[in-house]
């Protein structure tokens, strides 16, 4: 079991090197000045070229990947080209507003999808059944973009019950500390915010919540039914045990471990920022962050949030990959 | 309950008919809801405004900004030595209360308004101007009347200062006593004091960039209306009034205003519709018409300071051929594509400035859309019915601007134009970057190209030159070679006054027409929709969204 936690925390590193690699040398070979973008049609040749200067284009490549890792082990990630700001501050404003909707929809998803993925295992072929996986198909392709649309047409504009964009009222106040708000709305003991918050969470969270959710239900459903087939839940039942602890107590922990691969592979895709979510809803995170400096091809905001976003799903699998073995004891033993 | 039930169901039908919000009233409604002429009344005070805007800031320092997102806030922060005057870019005294400029021309010595203080408490003064102006210069040839300050390394090129070419035009920044600047220049430079009314040359608070240099782009302080509260990233900007404001004659009449940032253009107007934000920028075609037929909103349009044209690459052999630019100038249908793709938020041009401008000649005909004319011109060309001409590109631009929404939809119809009369053509496009850095390159692979220009000061030099002037360097995006052309441009450049240069630049822009470089395809009309209850709120032609005089009913 430790060995196994060992190797798969040092099968990190290489990982990560070969990510590092893979962004520098994706910016370096993709064409386009990026001088000449980020100055526009005004550019003149003296601007231009102080600007490539002010870049460091001029250096050979293995100079500025060298550059490049030497900052990134000091956890600097430059200046962004078009703001003039820190990377690392930019991504610490933006990045835990993307954590917040992540882990929100994570939660709608993965237990709703579970839930429903259930009910409709132990009673396969029933109505709820049908419903619930034709709803789940539903999910998969609805497009976010207008489904976030029609939630704000219903929820907003005509009922009223929730904001329909922002993470913030206009005329709430909050101190921020940490920029997770409900956070801060806790540590700061400020009630109306948190309520504020969590109510400009819910249609964001809710509008990216339907693919993980669809696809944990379909998949919670698939495996518990292959689970039910099983000997030893045939044991079971003959043993004369109720269908109900039968279920919770043999069957689900055996059913989730692929569920719980899934989840985890969702919650990484999420942590990443959801570019149409935040976009539509005006969600102020890493993924519209990141859209953005690919757009002005802005060299730092494109290394730094591909480095941030390719980490965090690599470490979000270790996580899996570890709850794997605490799941499934014999999993160490490979 | 009942009415929000019909609603609901209205709504699901309305989607269910696969337009969400694309769908298009019918023609022949209500008529259009224009705001209705104010009656003289006394501006109220108090309130916040609510801006939705597509994009967040940039910086707030406006010497280093090139972008209209940050230029919108620096506006409201900050003030320049001449203002343009509301709706046209005519000049009125700002921090300056008056300037005169030498007989040689080469001297500009402006008084400064006392009186006047930055957001800080410090006081304005000739040394601010010194300071805030002097760290653009590459050589700081500078001058305090008191004791000054040591003004830190640039980090970076100020973009404007650089491309306006204010380092061969200014010798030296003098502040002569508290209230006295004094500009030398190296050449006379006519465009000079619209230069200083433009963003970069807004005056910042000294003591507070001294303080943190690097800091100042996101704790901006000037001297204007608004004073900089806070700022969350891709969120939102807060500004509150500035109670100590020198000109309270005009305002500021809000309380506070929040810009947010709000990227999606349907989405924007959903809120505008729901009463959430005040006003906002850049709707969708789609929208206006809803606008115009929602009783709580008004529409304000202003016609844009701008060209979209499409050019010949004048390096290219076949392209001095003036018939055959002229087959191409009558063969392309300007007016329909004006209508279908701009949809309405757009005028067909004649000239390469906009008509608002000063010098604007009303007398030039412009080319008319004329298939029999164009095949007679291809004929004369040397090429009857396109025979012998080889298959032309035709560079479309990828991304929207206000002078031409849809390069590429621009650039299809163009090519069916140009068929009808047998030149036979194709779609070029590269991402943005590189088609600007290889249309600069006039390779031969390039046969036209789409381009547009939004003006900076209101000058038409900063249009005809700028643009069209081959002959001042290569960098000049349309290499056409016209030593006329070229001779006017100097001499507009050295002449001081205003009516002289309206006629030299009267006639360059037949010259124009004769000769037929560009063809020029449209000028934007700026649309914003805002609530009724807005009060006093102009476009500006530079695009400036200027919060100074604006109230709330």
């Amino acid at each position: 079991m430790t060995g196994f936690i060992v190797r798969r925390i040092l099968a990190v590193i290489p990982t990560l090197l070969g990510v590092t690699v893979v962004i520098f040398l994706m910016l370096a070979i993709t064409p386009g000045d990026p001088a000449e973008l980020l100055l526009g049609e005004r550019a003149t040749q003296e601007s231009l070229d102080a600007m490539r200067e002010y870049l460091g284009l001029k250096e050979p490549l293995h100079v500025q990947y060298g550059l490049f890792l030497k900052r990134i082990v000091q956890f600097d990630l430059g200046e962004t080209i078009w703001t003039r700001e820190k990377v690392s501050t930019e991504i610490k404003e933006r990045f835990p507003a993307t954590i917040e909707l992540a882990v929100a929809a994570m939660l709608i998803s993965s237990s709703f999808g579970i839930i429903l993925g259930l009910i409709s295992a132990t009673r396969q072929y029933s109505w709820f059944d049908y419903i619930s996986m034709v709803g789940s198909l539903i999910g998969v392709s609805m497009p976010v973009f207008w489904l976030a649309l029609v939630l704000m047409l219903v929820f907003s504009l005509t009922l009223g019950w929730f904001p329909m964009s922002g993470r913030l009222g206009i005329d709430t106040n909050l101190e921020v500390i940490t920029n997770f708000y409900l956070l801060d709305s806790i540590l700061t003991g400020n009630g109306e915010a948190f309520w504020d918050a969590l109510r400009h969470l819910a249609l964001p969270a809710f509008a990216l919540s339907t693919i993980p959710l669809a696809i944990v239900a379909r998949m919670t459903r698939s495996s518990m039914l292959e689970v039910f087939r099983q000997d030893y839940i045939k044991t079971a039942r003959a043993k004369g045990l109720s269908e109900f602890k039968i279920v919770m107590k043999h069957a689900l922990r055996n059913g989730l471990i692929p569920v719980v691969t899934v989840v985890g592979l969702q919650f990484g895709i999420l942590m990443g920022g959801a570019i149409l979510t935040e976009t539509v809803f005006a969600w102020p995170g890493v993924g519209k962050w990141l859209f953005d400096g690919v757009v002005k091809r802005d060299y730092m905001v494109i290394q730094g949030g591909t480095l941030l976003v390719a980490t965090t799903f690599v470490l979000v699998n270790l996580v899996v990959d570890l709850l794997y073995a605490v799941i499934n004891p014999r999993i160490s033993v490979r | 309950m009942m009415k929000k039930f019909v609603m609901l169901v209205c709504i699901f039908v309305f989607l269910g008919a696969g337009s969400a919000l694309a769908a298009t009233p019918k023609k022949g409604g209500t008529p259009a809801a224009e705001p209705k002429k104010e009656a003289v009344a006394k501006p109220k005070k108090g309130g916040t405004l609510v801006y939705g805007r597509g994009g967040d800031s940039v910086g707030l320092d406006p010497a280093y900004e090139t972008d209209g997102n940050s230029f919108m806030i620096c506006d409201n922060i900050f003030e320049a030595l001449v203002f343009y005057k509301d709706e046209s870019t005519a000049l009125e005294p700002g921090l300056a209360t008056s300037w005169e400029i030498s007989s040689d021309g080469l001297t500009y010595t402006f008084k400064l308004r006392k009186g006047v203080k930055f957001h800080d408490g410090t006081a304005f003064n000739a040394d601010a101007v010194v300071f805030s102006i002097g760290r653009m210069m590459k050589n700081r040839n500078v001058k305090f009347s008191g004791k000054g300050w040591e003004i830190p390394k640039q980090e970076r090129p100020p973009e404007y200062w650089v491309s306006m070419g204010m380092d061969d035009t200014v010798d030296a920044i003098e502040a002569t006593d508290e209230y006295t600047v004094v500009f030398k220049l190296k050449k006379v430079q006519a465009p000079f004091i619209a230069n200083m009314g433009m963003d970069f040359a807004d005056i910042i608070s000294p003591t507070a960039f001294i303080k943190d240099p690097k800091a100042f782009v996101r704790n901006p302080v000037g001297t204007g209306p608004f004073k900089f509260v806070k700022w969350v990233k891709d969120d939102r900007i807060n500004l509150e009034a500035n109670k100590d404001y020198w000109d309270k004659a005009k305002g500021p009449y809000l309380d506070k205003m929040v810009f947010r940032v709000i990227p999606e253009n349907s989405v924007r107007f959903l809120e505008l519709k729901a009463g959430n934000i005040t006003m906002m920028d850049f709707p969708n075609p789609a929208d206006i018409e809803m606008a115009r037929k929602d009783p709580k909103l008004q529409i304000i349009s202003q016609q844009g300071m701008n060209i979209g044209y499409l050019g010949f690459n004048h390096k290219k052999e076949l392209w001095k051929n003036l018939k055959l630019r002229l087959a191409v100038a009558h063969a392309i249908n300007r007016k329909a594509i004006v209508d279908k793709i701009y949809q309405g938020m757009g005028e067909v041009a004649k000239n390469c400035i906009p008509p608002t401008m000063w010098g604007y000649n009303k007398e030039v005909p412009g080319y008319d859309y004329d298939v029999a004319l164009a095949k007679k011109y291809l004929a004369e060309a040397g090429y009857p019915e396109g025979k012998d001409l080889p298959e032309i590109t035709l560079w479309s631009m990828p991304v929207a601007r206000p002078y031409n929404p849809e390069g590429l939809k621009v650039g299809v119809a163009m090519l069916g134009d140009l068929g009808k009369i047998g030149i036979k053509a194709r779609i070029v496009s590269y991402d943005w970057g590189t088609y600007l850095k290889r249309q600069r390159e006039q390779g031969q692979d390039m046969d036209l190209f789409q381009l547009g220009w939004t003006g900076d000061n209101g000058d038409p030099d900063n249009f005809l030159a700028v643009l069209f002037d081959g002959m001042e360097s290569a960098a000049v995006r349309t290499q056409w070679q016209n030593e006329d052309f070229h001779r006017l441009m100097g001499e507009g450049r050295t002449t001081v006054d205003q009516g002289k240069r309206a006629e030299i630049y009267k006639k360059a822009q037949q010259i124009m027409y004769d000769e037929c470089p560009v063809l020029p395809i449209a000028h934007s009309i700026v649309v914003s929709p805002e609530l009724k209850k807005v009060r006093n709120f102009k476009l500006h032609p530079t695009n400036s969204v200027r919060m100074k005089s604006v109230w709330l009913q």
